[in-house]
């Protein structure tokens, strides 16, 4: 078997080409033939199997959090196979180096990237299927491959016809063809048309399984008590009372804390409320958030590492007609998928079974390897459905599951940790907060012509695995996106942009749409500023700058026109607008607010458009771009951490606020198909709704939301 | 103790002041009933009791005595109800984990609301969380719900 590279696939792609590489080892291995007698894990290095029942089996090399795709992996192959849909079965593959990221060289799932990622090779997969499969049945029929086609599970030739599954144990024996041929695009029959999720029947039947549902005899049900403050150390504890619970069967340290296993989660929950701790509560014990605000404020009114830096933006500064400044501040976020997290791990002797709903196995796989003492081999990663991942799933230090394997260690029973909501809005890995200083000057006809930027936040990337490769001459690329790569800033003639990234205890990780989601509040909330300052309609003034931006400019104007911009709204309510590109996709929204007597803000309608290149669940990019704004809505009007002697102050849903079905606006999608290069969908809908609303807000209240979450008074 | 889940009687042996949620899925093992936040926030746990929705992570068991338990599991044997059929086809689920209690805190919805306003769902399931953000597909889905109650 070959390793697959991103190299090969790129040599791949197009179509008509030949295929540099074989997708799993031998024919065998791409189609299981009979129906064996259940394997205890698929086959390592297979992205699909078909059955002699006709079933077609698709292994996901990426998992399934809510993006939907469950479905669009299993759409690509049947578009080249040209199998029975209602065949398809799915399942999460299995940890393998086989199912890596074409682009990331580990397995994971992040970046809005599952789909383009893979939209060559799961199309190949199909395609080598297929090849196999018209081979066989020539063979068989004694004919030419050439003239047989393939329908709806079916070769079939003149009046000959044989299903996917008489024909597998033939195409089985077949050596794997080394060139395929990608269907051109206006031979698609699926790909580009609405089709309904796969994963709908488990999901709504209670049957879909998910890390938390995971059971068998002799599981049991651990929590950890952490030091309430980050970086806080155990000094001692006290676990009389704990053992008293019953169903409380072990007390054990863990370096993270100290775990209460227990019979079920309630009695581990009573278990861990009766334990009793001493922390050496660390530095951190003294620090709140007006003080990390302050030292915010204080760093970004000095030169930072230098991301960005053309022309003399000081000079240019003092020579413009006009000169603004401006301070925009976000918060810490917690994620708050709605399964908390979990992580199930069960060793006998040299194996390991970890059952996680996770976004990156590689890392999960070689961290629970080490701490058991293993090799990363001996370690089987089941990825169960996640209840949602939002980027807390992707811990680079495996966080949830090292600490599962640490559990398992020192209890010697196979141990399921879960974490209570109140551990997961205390627990870390939050959106970092951020202050960012503005400086802009607009020249004497109202362009903008000098842009000075400091951003101040902490590193995502700093002190995990990903730093050395990632972080350059001080610049963790992730706390600037969305700036430096601004097409609207691509035209200002100076500009600049520094960075302070200081190092505090908190844990930090991305976040639905990472930097992106404060950066294009900030950036779209300070041009919007700058076009009333000009005098401009704020239309009119984005699209003069993105006269070198034509994509960019009709998403805007295709946003705009639908929302009837131009147009006076309803009484009472007005419209802003944002447009931001983010993992390759360009978003322009135009939010519809009004406020409501009790001084909130109310959002009526977001009206969408979306070029993502070349669409292909339009069903699934609807509901992306719907949730992604439900998600950036939660950010813009409610959520926040706050700290107040080093202990975050917020537990559960009632103070760590988010959005709820009142308050989701209509949300309208319209999606562009530009031929351009695909990008991504999962999170290039939540950055412009921020700033979409404080625009509509200033245009209807003349006031200027310069903090997130937003509040009028 | 005993309980009526689903239609079934069970011996129970748990402690009385255990949330049904966890008797449900630790005792039971009726998974589909979820965990989210512990404090009748978030409605991932929603059952009917007597056809009711209450959640159930704040219900302790003793107070269930002998009203009827209905899970995600017992709504339909195979997703026949109009809620789950209406939500299929609406392309309602994203990640999934909150559904069984929408559909639970819907399915209670239409049986004393069979013709639902907007604002009648609003209201009805404000309590359910979703952090995929589905919730215009899971209007929508109400809806449609409705219509094939009425149809059925």
């Amino acid at each position: 078997m070959r390793a697959i590279s991103r190299r090969e696939l790129l040599a791949a792609s197009g179509t008509g080409l030949i295929i540099a590489f074989v997708i799993p080892g031998r024919a065998e291995a791409l189609l299981a033939g009979p129906a064996r007698k259940p394997k205890p894990l698929p086959s390592p290095n297979a992205f699909l199997r078909i059955g002699t029942d006709d079933t077609v089996t698709v292994l996901l090399s990426h998992s399934e959090m809510g993006q939907g795709i469950w479905t669009t992996l299993p759409l690509l192959v049947a578009e080249e196979l040209g199998c029975d849909w209602s065949k398809i079965r799915v399942e999460h593959a299995p940890a393998h180096p086989a199912y890596a990221h074409t682009g990331f060289g580990m397995q994971m799932t992040g970046g809005s990237t599952s789909t383009w990622s893979e939209y060559d090779r799961y199309r190949t997969v199909g395609a080598l299927a297929r090849e196999l499969l018209v081979r066989a049945a020539a063979e068989e029929w004694k004919t030419d491959a050439a003239k047989l086609r393939v329908e709806n599970g079916y070769v079939i030739g003149g009046s000959r016809r044989a299903s996917f599954g008489q024909l597998a144990e033939h195409a089985r024996a077949l050596p794997a063809p080394t060139k395929v041929n990608l269907k051109p695009p206006e031979k698609w029959t699926s790909i580009g048309k609405p089709v309904r999720r796969l994963d709908s029947p488990e999901k709504i039947t209670g049957r879909a399984v998910f890390g938390i549902d995971v059971q068998f005899p002799g599981l049991r049900t651990a929590l950890v008590s952490r030091s309430p403050v980050f970086g806080g150390t155990l000094r001692s504890f006290d676990a009389t009372e704990a053992r008293k619970v019953p169903g409380v069967e072990q007390v054990v340290q863990v370096p993270s804390g100290v775990a209460v296993i227990a019979t079920n989660a309630w009695s581990a929950r009573l278990g861990r409320a009766a334990l009793k701790t001493d922390w050496d509560l660390g530095s951190f014990a003294g620090m709140d958030t007006e003080k990390m605000r302050a030292e915010a404020l204080a760093l970004s009114r000095t030169d930072g590492a230098v991301a960005v830096s053309k022309g003399n933006v000081e000079a240019s500064l003092g020579k413009g007609a006009k000169r603004l400044e401006a301070d925009y501040e976000v918060p810490y976020l917690a994620h708050a998928p709605m399964e908390p997290l979990n992580c199930t791990v069960k060793r006998e002797g040299d194996r390991c079974d970890v059952w996680i709903g996770t976004q990156f196995q590689t890392m999960d796989q070689q961290v629970v390897a080490q701490v058991l003492g293993l090799k990363p081999e001996q370690v089987n990663i089941h990825t169960t459905f996640l209840g949602g991942g939002f980027g807390r799933r992707a811990t680079p230090v495996s966080d949830f599951a090292r600490e599962a394997a640490e559990v398992t260690k020192a209890a010697g029973v196979p141990v399921k940790v879960m974490w209570t909501r109140d551990d997961d809005i205390r627990g870390g890995y939050y959106r970092p907060a951020y202050h960012h200083r503005v400086e802009a000057a607009l020249d004497g006809k109202g362009r903008p012509v000098a842009w000075k930027h400091t951003v101040v936040g902490q590193s995502i990337l700093a002190g995990t695995p990903f730093e050395a490769m990632m972080v350059k001459n001080g610049i963790d690329e992730t706390s600037i996106e969305g700036i430096n790569d601004s097409a609207y800033l691509a035209g200002v003639a100076a500009r600049r942009v520094t960075l302070h990234s200081p190092r505090r205890p908190i844990p930090v990780l991305w976040w639905r749409s990472v930097g992106n989601s404060h950066t294009a509040f900030v950036v779209e909330s300070m041009l919007d500023e700058l076009a009333h300052a000009a005098g401009k309609d704020p239309l009119a003034f984005r699209l003069e700058m993105l006269k070198r931006s034509p994509r960019h400019a009709k998403v805007l104007k295709t946003a705009a026109e639908n929302a009837g911009w131009g147009r006076a709204p309803a009484p009472g309510r007005a419209r802003g607008l944002a447009l931001h590109e983010s993992f390759g996709s360009i978003v322009a929204q135009v939010a519809e607010v009004s406020i409501e007597p009790e001084r909130d803000i109310r959002v009526h309608r977001v009206v969408c458009a979306v070029d993502c290149g070349q669409p292909i669940n339009p069903l699934g990019i609807e509901a992306q771009i719907q949730g992604g704004i439900a998600f950036g809505l939660a950010a813009a009007l409610h959520s926040q951490l706050t700290f107040r002697e080093g202990r975050v102050e917020q537990s559960n849903f009632h103070d760590y606020q988010v959005l709820r079905i009142d308050e989701m606006p209509t949300v309208e999608v319209h999606i562009i198909k530009s031929g351009a290069k695909m990008g991504g969908i999962g999170e290039p809908g939540t950055p412009p709704i921020a700033p979409a609303v404080g625009n509509a807000v200033f245009a209807l209240t003349g006031k200027r939301l310069r903090t997130l979450p937003f509040r009028l008074a | 103790m005993k309980l009526l889940v689903n239609g079934r009687e069970r011996e129970v042996d748990a402690p009385s002041d255990m949330p049904l949620l966890w008797v449900l899925r630790d005792v039971l093992g009726y998974t589909g009933t979820k965990f989210g936040c512990g404090m009748a926030q978030c409605g991932a746990c929603t059952v009917h009791l007597d056809g009711k929705a209450v959640r159930a992570c704040s219900t302790p068991v003793a107070a269930v005595g002998s009203r009827a338990v209905t899970t995600i599991e017992g709504l339909s044997s195979d997703g026949s109800h109009p809620v789950q059929r209406a939500w299929a086809e609406v392309d309602v689920v994203q990640c999934g984990y909150c559904q069984p209690g929408q559909i639970m805190t819907a399915a209670a919805l239409l049986t004393t609301n069979p013709k639902p306003t907007d604002a009648d769902i609003d209201a009805a399931l404000s309590g359910n969380i979703c952090r995929c953000g589905a919730y215009q597909r899971i209007r929508a889905a109400v809806h449609r719900a409705a219509e094939l109650k009425g149809g059925a």
